[in-house]
């Protein structure tokens, strides 16, 4: 019945190049802890992508309660913190997430310079991932205001202060960010799209290519 | 790819009716023991998410996350810390070498070097060998950096007054207090007491929230005598009954004692 499914679909679209362009490619010997168990350092890119998948989707799940105004936004997560159903396991998937994600592309950053991995011909990619690496940080600094509790709200103080130290485009920066003079409604809203909006959409195009490269390139051999 | 004559699609479409057979690739002649990602490879890495992840969810389910009081942007004695990934960069701007008149070396040049060069390393390190060991000035280099970063976030962690954040920031329970208790009246008769206080005994920059604590009425009593930490004593200006019904309201949490 599925086969015969597949076969109506195919027919009509020819489907099967398309996933099987993605899903053929060989995993050389080098890279396969089931050989060498010393090759487990090339799983934390996979694991990074692992752990950003449960970014969005639990994301998705605390989009659905969460109002980005300074009035209820501390309110919706206090609510979806201690009276949602699973409420705090979201959350909390959601908040160690974005530890372990810093955490993964740490070591996998690690593992591709101890490997020298970035050399030609794959300059590229290398840059890729540093922006990669750079929209996290910034996805982790927006995120980490929105609860609007007494940490969030001194932490971007403190980092909006830091941004308008830097000199000529520094009080641009700011105003930029905070929507304002004051950090306050403007700050929480603008914070709120760019974590949830502009952020992700460029982390998705950069993580596109990323994984365009590899895998025109393949991975690189062993040392 | 087929071309020319011949070709034929399906119906009036540009599907090419010559089906691709839906076989996985071969790789028995690649070199060593390469093999396939689909499906091969994809189950045991399978394996090793789902391992990663019952972690994950016991560290969800151990540690759940954190929230504090929600913001009160007039609290300007709150201590303030960006999350644990920001702490180095943070911690670099207290040093007198990268702080005040000299911020900018701090906020931008030194991150701004750090980062840049992890940008450019493929064009730094542009010579062919790959081994750590053969580039060494690439490998001490980076060395450098996670050991400073280690050692930045270290020195954060150290230097921070954990306990004082954490009571600053703890949830205080909102007080329903009766306004038209005698014990309301006598408190609002203190100006001592309300100057630092607040008139609902919130609390402010000079003195904590009143009903903050879970004293009984004679320890409260004794605080107001004695006074406490910075607070002064002898500062009652009352009879010792008032005094008294005054300790037993805020042990009641605002209410008069039955």
């Amino acid at each position: 019945m599925l086969q015969k499914i597949y076969d109506w679909v195919d027919e009509r679209l020819d489907i099967t190049p398309m996933w099987r362009d993605i899903a053929d490619h060989e995993v050389p010997e080098h890279v396969n802890p089931a050989h060498h168990f010393s090759a487990f350092v090339y799983c934390f890119g996979g694991l990074t992508f692992f752990v950003t998948v449960i970014q969005i989707l639990s994301g998705m799940f605390l989009a659905m309660y969460y109002v980005p105004d300074i009035v209820n936004a501390y309110e919706s997560v206090y609510y979806l913190q201690n009276e949602v159903t699973f409420g705090v396991i979201v959350r909390g998937m959601h908040h160690w997430g974005a530890s372990l994600v810093i955490v993964m592309m740490f070591l996998h950053t690690l593992r591709v310079f101890f490997t020298g991995s970035y050399k030609k011909p794959r300059e590229l990619n290398w840059v890729v991932g540093v922006l990669i690496f750079f929209v996290m940080l910034g996805l982790g600094f927006t995120g980490y205001l929105l609860p609007w509790d007494m940490k969030a709200y001194f932490a971007t103080v403190v980092g909006l202060e830091i941004a308008e130290a830097v000199p000529v485009v520094g009080t641009f920066a700011k105003t930029l960010l905070a929507g304002g003079e004051i950090i306050g409604a403007q700050t929480l809203t603008r914070f709120y799209a760019i974590h949830v909006f502009f952020l992700p959409g460029a982390l998705l195009g950069l993580l596109g290519a990323h994984f365009y490269m590899i895998r025109k390139q393949g991975i690189s051999g062993p040392l | 790819m087929h071309r020319g004559k011949g070709m034929k699609f399906v119906g009036d479409s540009r599907v090419p009716a010559t089906r691709m057979p839906n076989i996985p690739k071969d790789y028995s002649e690649y070199p060593h023991k390469t093999e396939a990602f689909w499906p091969n490879f994809l189950l045991r890495e399978w394996m090793v998410g789902a391992v990663f992840l019952i972690g994950y969810l016991c560290l969800t389910i151990a540690h759940p996350s954190p929230l504090e009081r929600v913001a009160d942007p007039n609290d300007s004695g709150y201590i303030p810390l960006p999350d644990w990934y920001f702490l180095f960069l943070y911690q670099l701007l207290k040093y007198e070498f990268a702080a005040g008149a000299y911020t900018v070396i701090g906020a931008v040049v030194m991150p701004g070097i750090a980062f840049g060069a992890l940008l450019l390393a493929p064009w730094l390190d542009n010579g062919v060998e790959r081994r750590p060991l053969r580039r060494p000035i690439a490998s001490a280099l980076m060395m450098l950096g996670i050991v400073s970063i280690i050692f930045l976030t270290w020195e954060s962690v150290d230097q921070h007054d954990w306990e004082a954040a954490a009571r600053q920031g703890a949830i205080v329970e909102d007080v329903e207090i009766d306004e038209s208790s005698e014990g309301y009246e006598i408190y609002m008769s203190q100006q001592a007491c309300i100057g630092c206080h607040g008139d609902q005994g919130e609390g402010g920059a000079a003195g904590p929230n009143i009903f903050e604590n879970d004293y009984d009425a004679e320890d409260y009593a004794e605080i107001i005598r004695n006074g406490q930490g910075e607070m002064p004593g002898d500062q009652f200006d009352g009879s010792d009954e008032e005094l008294e019904i005054l300790a037993e309201w805020i042990a009641n949490d605002g209410q008069d004692a039955e």
